[in-house]
């Protein structure tokens, strides 16, 4: 049994999951940037004392499950979620699910993923994946990280919907109720919504950790990591960092560049110029993201490691944090209208 | 990022999908571009590896000095912390502490042992002695 549906990759998996789930019933609009924007996806923390692969957790986007949550709820669709503790459960509701033509969402493990190269496959449980079918023993997946759709037979299924540790999926599926319309107004004013919460994760939480004070934070750190880790932990953290940053479907530049290209969308909603300007400025944040990001590859590859070179690495942070602060500040003083 | 800037150094995802990363064109607009791979993420990646070879070496030896039991090494192997492995295992935390003993780790009956096995994939006499298939790892 297979439900007429059209895979379509996308730079992250949340991201495309949303995009793609919305399209099948029927809401074209909805891009990958837009999905992200409107769900305030972009975001930064650092939890140092919540570790992952011995290495501090550094995320540039809010929490998993967010983004098509809040997307759907701007968008006044109603949605369904299950997560399941038995094995035999989860299964049979999505079998009913398919029988009944939804495709779904699932929240996955990538550690027993086997279309996955081995090297990416860590313990890592915030993935997440479409199923559209059933030929016999095999469930028809569209990953939206991969260029082609993929199957994987149900054990395979079972066991990266059942993949335990932090952020266990516990079979968790999702999928928008079929029905809604949505309207252009609808966008323009989760456009407005969307950008008016990411302005307050990133600007007004309270907590040194988060948004462009967690950046600053970071920086900071990063300074000390010299002295306070050894050269080699600290070069494992930067590596880390750079893989938070650029290695998860990120789009490139820790998802700067996504969420600049969604303010040039937005314009098209609401031609108000200072989006555009404000896209730039987030491309100059990805830009100098990336900078960062080559500053820290010469620490952890080993060719530069001295005290300087930690202190040039932390002001790139110290840097972009001013300029997303600036960036937010100008979103949060649009004249909507 | 410019689009003709996106790199393209193959990396072993990129064997198998190429990645989506936002770009600009000549006039700023964004648009997608198709990645094989960065150099400054395959290092990134590299390093990982690296640290989780040494990781797995430090554990192989702990286990052959007799200062560790063999779950160590297949902890390490399987990219797990006690955490992880008692999720996967349903042991509690302090049981698995115990179990990396090796005193402990002998007197273990099958059956607990057997849970173990399940989950890093491997038969309970390799567990056991720390071997694949037999053969020494």
């Amino acid at each position: 049994m297979e439900i007429k549906f059209e895979h379509l990759q996308s730079a992250h998996c949340e991201n495309g999951v949303t995009r793609s789930l919305l399209r099948n019933i029927g809401i074209h609009q909805i891009t990958e940037p837009l999905a992200f924007g409107i769900g305030s996806g972009l975001f930064f923390v650092y939890l140092p004392f919540l570790k992952i692969n011995n290495g501090p957790v550094i995320a540039f986007r809010t929490l998993p499950g967010q983004i098509f949550k809040r997307t759907c709820a701007a968008l006044g669709i109603e949605v369904v979620r299950k997560k399941f503790s038995s094995k035999e459960n989860a299964q049979q509701f999505l079998d009913e699910c398919l029988d009944a033509g939804h495709p779904v969402g699932c929240q996955v493990g990538v550690y027993y993923l086997p279309y996955f190269p081995k090297e990416y496959r860590f313990h890592f449980n915030a993935h997440n994946l479409i199923v559209y079918g059933k030929e016999n023993d095999k469930y028809l997946i569209s990953d939206p990280v991969m260029e082609n759709a993929v199957t994987l037979n149900s054990y395979e299924l079972e066991r990266v919907r059942f993949a335990k540790g932090k952020l266990a999926p516990r079979g968790q599926i999702y999928y928008p109720k079929a029905g809604a319309v949505v309207t252009v107004d609808q966008i323009k004013k989760a456009i407005m919504m969307g950008i008016k919460k990411n302005v307050h994760s990133m600007l007004h939480i309270p907590l040194p950790i988060v948004g462009i004070r967690g950046i600053r934070y970071t920086g900071n750190k990063i300074k000390n990591w010299r002295d306070k880790l050894g050269i080699k932990q600290a070069g494992l953290y930067l590596a880390q960092l750079v893989r938070m940053q650029e290695e998860i479907g990120t789009g490139g530049g820790g998802f700067r560049y996504i969420y600049g290209a969604f303010l040039q969308e937005a314009y098209c909603y609401h031609p108000i110029d200072e989006l555009m300007k404000i896209s730039k400025i987030f491309t100059n944040a990805g830009d100098l993201w990336r900078t960062a990001a080559v500053q820290a590859a010469g620490i952890y590859k080993g060719r530069i490691g001295s005290q300087e070179d930690f202190n040039m690495m932390g002001d790139y942070l110290i840097e972009i944090a001013e300029i997303e602060r600036q960036a937010f500040v100008a979103l949060s003083k649009i004249n909507w209208t | 990022m410019k689009k003709e800037d996106v790199p393209q150094d193959q990396s072993s995802l990129g064997k198998i999908t190429k990645e989506v990363c936002y770009a600009t064109d000549n006039s700023g607009k964004y648009v997608t571009e198709l990645s094989k791979g960065w150099d400054i993420k395959i290092t990134a990646l590299d390093v990982a590896w690296q640290d989780i070879e040494e990781r797995v070496n430090t554990a192989r030896q702990k286990v052959l000095n007799g200062e560790a039991s063999p779950l160590l090494f297949f902890m390490e192997r399987g990219l797990m912390d006690i955490g992880i492995l008692a999720r996967y295992t349903g042991f509690w935390k302090w049981q698995i502490k115990r179990h990396l003993r090796p005193d402990i780790f002998r007197a273990l009956p099958d059956k607990k042992l057997q849970r173990y096995a399940d989950v890093f994939n491997v038969p309970v006499d390799d567990l056991k002695n720390m071997t694949e298939n037999g053969d020494q790892i």
